[in-house]
């Protein structure tokens, strides 16, 4: 028996059966307003559509009102701030004692490029880094390797050994600064760079912070950037929450991701369903690995998308923590608070960006944004401007970085804890949005978990017919996108950041050099032992160490690990 | 007699894994009334190229959003050549700096379609292109 079917039916599903529209009852005065107010306003003139609904395609009423909450126990479903269900936050005081951290992503060309671009960012008031590689490192290459013509350095920073993350990090403190390295299939061996320089710099491995994206499932489901298998890349996965746990507890092991799910063309609801179900997979798979749940899971962290319905969003955000709460008391039967609180970072919808009139980006950014802090979110990265065409140029990042600090220090929705709770609608909106999530879950669940139901691409399925359907109603103007299918206008050309070929170049000669300068012994002698490993049981996370330091490339490790896990293929659908 | 219906080729080529563009595309033209096939993902030029000699395309449609494109798309038109596919129609989706539009038409790209291009505007091109020929 599978843990998923272990766990079949022991959550209570859903929230409390909230008022549907044929159940609803509206209160004598709402019946009267009906009557005598809305009727002839109606006959007057109709409203603007027979039906609205969110960008997700989820109905929306014309007014809430108590008759859609007949339910609703606001101690039992909102609670307090920093108290289960975490529906108004996760901290008591909320962004009146901290805001979040202003966590913006930057990655391109070479480990000098990026690194004088961090330092930039931390110069204009970014308190923390999050690092974006290009997709020779994201798919385990060396920047020499056949596959990673012309794309070195294009989409992010080409890592391809402790040197390069030696650069990238110099003149950097790892013990003050905290890091997020958005790698997921390589992701141990990077985490590994990335320890061997904070070793080198002196820092503690006990105090330093920051997070590794290391989510492989949503790789399978969305973004597509898996290198193995699903069960050894668990593996590793797994490898690192354990030697998370015992070396570095400050640092999140994993940020579960919604925000390539989002991107690739989900529904908010499939986002939040499959993230979250994402989530109970890797704890699943951690508890049978023996690792205690209440040790392991306060390292994990979530990531979720900021699209553009602002309310569907926040309600989003809100129902996220209620179903992490309950799923980890009732499902898992969890003792720590720590292992409750769903913590999360938030990324402004890329896939929302538009190449045409590039700078009302700005605006839809600000507005995204806005919403993931009133959803309560723990770190946020702001897009810029020119992204629909590029890795932004340090122009636009910085209004990026400023949208933050206005929505900060001038909106003044930072004074208050959770301003939306108590909405009529924002709380129906929630229950209808954790709902439909649940409904999801517990069909993965009796699929046999995540990992069974993408290996019959269930989530893949899902997303794709979602995304068509949106792209059909853009098509035919009922959704509207200002400047792209209407109110279009003629405009220039946008200066936009250029990557070049010397990159490559660079990285190349910079490769030839270590090869070189290196002990190959040394090197072989830790590939080998990495791969016999690899054949038994133990944590590779140590011998990934030993191999990084030696100066073995990204390549060689990942390739050592292809020799024993095979590479994975997906079945492509459309 | 029935009208032969055009055969297109959606590809995914180079490292990038972001295939909604490319999965969005490969079913409007199939509701469009083509013959679609989708080769997946991290397609070489190599292997776009026999996978359209052996498909027998009239169309192929490469998504790039990756910066890549200079790189990949000169070599599949060379490809395509040394074939003797020289009356295929060569597509790119996605996104190409401005700069770089007129050197692919050189090389042998018979249209891009930036970001924002409503699948209908796809579909009239082709069924356009064919019509005349």
């Amino acid at each position: 028996m599978s843990m998923s079917e272990q766990y079949k039916g022991t959550t209570q599903a859903a929230p409390p059966l909230e008022a549907s529209p044929s159940n609803r009852k509206p209160s004598p005065k709402e019946q009267a307003w009906e009557k005598n107010t809305l009727q002839p306003a109606l006959e007057k003139g109709p409203e603007r559509h027979s039906e609205f609904t969110t960008i997700s395609g989820h109905p929306i009423r014309r007014l809430y009102t108590e008759a859609d909450l007949p339910h609703w126990d606001p101690d039992r479903d909102l609670g307090l701030p920093g108290e289960p269900p975490y529906t108004r936050g996760i901290h008591p005081t909320m962004h009146r004692s901290r805001l979040w951290t202003m966590r913006q992503f930057a990655g391109f060309g070479t480990a000098e490029d990026t690194n004088q671009r961090f330092r930039y960012l931390l110069a204009q008031g970014q308190t923390g880094l999050s690092t974006a590689f290009d997709l020779p490192t994201l798919m385990g290459y060396d920047s020499d390797h056949a596959l990673s013509e012309g794309e070195v350095g294009k989409c992010g920073v080409a890592i391809s050994s402790l040197a390069d993350m030696e650069v990238l990090f110099d003149k950097i403190p790892l013990a003050n600064v905290t890091t997020s390295m958005t790698i997921n299939s390589p992701a141990a061996v990077i985490w590994a760079m990335y320890l061997a320089v904070a070793e080198k710099q002196g820092a503690d491995w006990k105090t330093i912070s920051g997070t590794l994206q290391n989510d492989i499932l949503k790789e399978y489901i969305a973004q597509k950037e898996y290198i193995y298998p699903p069960e050894p890349s668990m593996r590793l996965v797994i490898d690192t929450f354990e030697f998370g746990v015992k070396n570095t507890p400050k640092f999140n092991t994993i940020s579960i991701s919604g925000y390539h799910i989002r991107e690739a063309g989900s529904t908010a609801i499939q986002e939040l369903a499959f993230t979250l179900r994402d989530g109970l997979e890797y704890v699943e798979w951690g508890m049978r690995r023996g690792l205690d749940i209440d040790q392991f899971v306060p390292q994990l962290s979530f990531f979720f998308n900021a699209h553009n319905d602002f309310f569907e969003e926040i309600a989003k955000y809100r129902a996220a923590r209620r179903i992490w709460h309950k799923a980890m008391v009732e499902r898992y039967k969890s003792k720590n608070p720590r292992s409750w609180a769903l913590r999360f970072h938030t990324q402004t919808a890329g896939c929302s960006l538009t190449a045409q009139q590039p700078y009302n980006n700005v605006v839809r950014t600000a507005i995204q944004a806005l919403a993931a802090v009133l959803g309560g979110t723990q770190s946020l990265h702001t897009n810029s401007l020119d992204e629909a065409w590029a890795l932004p140029t340090e122009f636009a990042a910085t209004i990026a970085l400023r949208t933050q600090q206005i929505i900060a220090h001038e909106t003044g929705v930072t004074h208050t804890v959770d301003p939306l709770g108590g909405s009529y609608f924002v709380e129906t909106l929630t229950n209808e949005v954790e709902r439909g999530a649940w409904e999801y879950i517990n069909r993965i669940d009796a699929m046999g978990g995540m990992v069974a139901a993408i290996e019959r691409s269930y989530p893949q399925r899902e997303i794709a017919e979602a995304s068509y359907r949106y792209q059909m109603a853009v098509d035919k103007k009922e959704k509207i996108i200002v400047g792209v299918n209407d109110f279009a206008s003629e405009e220039k050309t946008l200066d936009v950041l250029q990557i070049d070929e010397t990159v490559a170049h660079r990285q190349a000669e910079r490769l030839n050099k270590l090869r070189a300068d290196r002990s190959q012994a040394e090197v072989t002698r830790r590939l080998n032992s990495l791969r016999n490993a690899a054949k038994g049981k133990d944590n590779l996370m140590p011998f990934i160490y030993e191999a990084v330091k030696s100066y073995a490339t990204l390549g060689e490790i990942c390739d050592a690990l292809r020799d024993v896990f095979g590479t994975y293929e997906e079945v492509a659908i459309t | 007699m029935p009208v032969k219906k055009i055969r297109v080729l959606i590809a995914k080529p180079g490292l990038d894994g972001h295939d909604r563009g490319a999965k969005i595309i490969a079913r409007a033209l199939r509701d469009a009334g083509m013959e679609v096939v989708y080769t997946g993902l991290r397609q070489t030029p190599e292997m776009i190229a026999s996978a359209a000699v052996q498909e027998d395309v009239d169309v192929i449609g490469l998504s790039i959003l990756s910066g890549a494109h200079n790189t990949i798309c000169p070599q599949l038109m060379k490809l395509l050549r040394d074939k003797g596919m020289t009356d295929v129609t060569v597509l790119v989706g996605g996104i190409i700096p401005e700069a770089d539009i007129a050197p692919l038409k050189q090389s042998g790209i018979a249209e891009i379609f930036l970001p924002g291009t409503s699948t209908q505007d796809i579909v009239e091109f082709i069924h356009k292109r064919f019509a005349l020929s």
